[in-house]
């Protein structure tokens, strides 16, 4: 275990110890099938802080985030929000607590079939806090927020870009003035600018104390702007055996100067040994493939 | 001396002939499991729509789009094909029954057909096809594109929010399709054998008085709502339970037509027994079937 891992007391900020925890992960398990996505993973996000999780696609990520907002049940161990364990929750109960959460999807996950409009005014109405004239000041409000005209609210999901799409998203995760936000990889797929437009909107978010944000994300400028903390998974298939999955766990400050050479490759965006492993595969698969075994031995 | 061996030598049931039943055994094993499984799932997801049916109202402005789309979309579609199925019929059954001297008593052939069986199917797989794929291919690129995911991340279920409403627009307007496609069916057999083949207008629609009752055409419209149900319940499942990417769309879209249409053969075999069985035992005798 590397000294970042091993440092993985739940939360190296000390925070924990001055604010009470809004998310626990205790020993949680994930697998799917035979496969297994989320090891024993131990994790405590105190209230108002903002966490950044970043590792490799196919790691659990977005499954980690998931089964916060019960959307993944875990296979063994414990979510626990403000101090209730989330697994033995009631549907109503759950549907209560969900009222707190504002979840940015990958791609927005806007409802194709209705207005910009009504997916903002969507909590709303679900929850019966606002209608009429009171709704629709809301959900300018919103957009407005979000730097988008009020002309939008009458326009379909297909008829924006990627980047007005992941605004509305936010708007419409926003609306119900949420505890938790969890973001799952919001500036993927955009330009810088659009970027650093979503960054500038997490922070905003950020501005309230009691609000505690989750950024998945691959972009190491997000993770490097809106962070207080940064978690990197590491896939569990390829950890050495009692290896822990999370490698990295702390201030982004010290992500370039980690002992861990997979977190500082990570960082980097170099293939390094990943790449040789990834040879190694293909020529173990082939090796009775003259050509290929010519290739990788020259 | 030594016996004559009975065995046949050139069979031998090595261990390659062993491994391939054990495969065999293992592939038709996991096919049942795999078909039960399914199964029970699709009952456990019916059984949360009927909860979510008597415990809950649909939320507002859910039910009227579905109810157009599945009713009043569907509308021309079911109206011309019950059209044509009625003037096939009476193209097809004519060259028989003429040899047989029976032309007059076409009529009764042709309207009990389409309001006992043809119109209700009909008016079915036609509903199956258009709104049962559509309603599968929707919520199946609303799985994989995280709108239920979303919808359950905001407080909503799925299950109420999109499933209860299209439940209710198949079953409600199911009915309304059948009586149009046998409407039709009847117009399109009357027109081609009447005035396109020249049989009398009087024995024709004698004929079908005859034997034609409130009791086939009751019989017809109650298996309807059967149908829609089924058409409903197995393709919204199938959108529940799609796979990642646009072939798991596609493959949800097929299955839920596929599925539907099997299942609704299979229940209209068992209803018409059920109601036939149910029709001896109020009018032992034959009766008058109603009307």
């Amino acid at each position: 275990m590397s000294a970042d891992a091993a440092q993985n007391s739940m939360d190296p900020t000390g925070l924990a110890n001055q604010v009470r925890p809004r998310i626990e992960l205790r020993d949680m398990t994930l697998k799917f099938a035979k496969q297994t996505i989320l090891n024993h993973i131990n994790l405590t996000i105190p209230s108002g802080q903002t966490v950044v999780i970043i590792g490799e696609s196919g790691c659990g990520k977005t499954m980690l985030l998931k089964s916060i907002v019960g959307l993944v049940a875990p296979t063994s161990g414990q979510v626990i929000y403000d101090g209730q364990d989330i697994g033995r929750m009631n549907d109503v109960e759950m549907t209560g607590l969900r009222r707190k959460f504002g979840f940015v999807f990958q791609n927005a996950a806007l409802f194709d079939s209705m207005t910009i409009g009504s997916n903002v005014a969507f909590p709303l109405v679900q929850h019966n806090i606002a209608k009429g004239r009171q709704l629709e000041r809301m959900v300018s409000e919103r957009l407005a927020e979000v730097g988008l005209p009020e002309n939008v609210s009458f326009k379909r999901p297909a008829e924006l870009s990627g980047g007005m799409r992941k605004r509305v998203g936010i708007a419409r995760a926003l609306i119900l003035n949420p505890e938790l936000m969890l973001y799952d990889e919001p500036t993927t797929g955009l330009d810088p600018i659009m970027s650093d437009v979503i960054n500038e909107l997490m922070l905003r978010t950020r501005r309230d104390p009691s609000v505690t944000s989750l950024i998945i994300t691959h972009d190491m400028r997000t993770a490097r702007k809106v962070a207080d903390r940064v978690v990197m998974l590491y896939p569990f298939a390829r950890l050495k055996k009692g290896e822990n999955q999370i490698i990295y766990d702390g201030p982004p400050a010290g992500l370039d100067s980690s002992d861990d050479r997979r977190v500082r490759q990570f960082v980097e965006g170099e293939a390094g040994e990943r790449l040789m492993e990834l040879r190694r595969k293909e020529f173990d698969g082939f090796h009775e493939t003259p050509m290929l075994a010519d290739k990788y031995s020259s | 001396m030594s016996l004559p061996s009975t065995r046949n030598d050139s069979f031998h049931a090595g261990p390659g002939f062993q491994e391939a039943l054990y495969r065999w055994v293992s592939d038709w094993g996991e096919l049942v499991v795999d078909a039960m499984l399914t199964l029970g799932d699709m009952a456990i997801f019916a059984g949360k729509m009927f909860l979510w049916l008597f415990t809950a109202l649909p939320r507002k402005g859910t039910i009227l789009p579905n109810f157009y789309h599945v009713g009043v979309l569907s509308l021309p579609v079911v109206a011309l094909t019950g059209t044509f199925i009625g003037m096939v019929l009476a193209n097809q059954s004519y060259t028989q029954f003429r040899d047989l001297g029976l032309e007059s008593r076409m009529g009764g052939v042709i309207n009990y057909s389409l309001v006992r069986e043809l119109g209700p199917v009909l008016a079915a797989t036609m509903l199956a096809g258009r709104v049962g794929s559509a309603m599968a291919a929707v919520l199946g690129t609303m799985r994989v594109t995280e709108q239920i995911d979303a919808l359950i991340s905001m407080g909503a279920d799925p299950i109420h929010y999109l499933v209860v409403p299209r439940f209710l627009a198949c079953i409600l307007l199911i009915p309304a399709l059948t009586i149009m496609a046998d409407f039709m069916g009847i117009v399109g057999g009357y027109f081609y054998a009447v005035v396109m083949l020249g049989l009398d207008h009087y024995q024709y629609l004698n004929n079908s008085r005859n034997f034609v009752s409130g009791w086939d055409f009751f019989a017809g419209i109650f298996k309807s709502f059967f149908f829609g149900g089924i058409i409903a319940v197995v393709s919204c499942y199938r959108g529940f339970n799609c796979q990642a990417g646009a072939e798991g769309v596609g493959r949800a879209a097929t299955a839920a037509f596929v599925f539907s249409f099997v299942l609704i053969l299979g229940i209209d075999l068992m209803l018409n027994i059920f109601l036939e069985s149910v029709f001896r035992t109020f009018w032992p005798h034959g009766g008058s079937k109603l009307i």
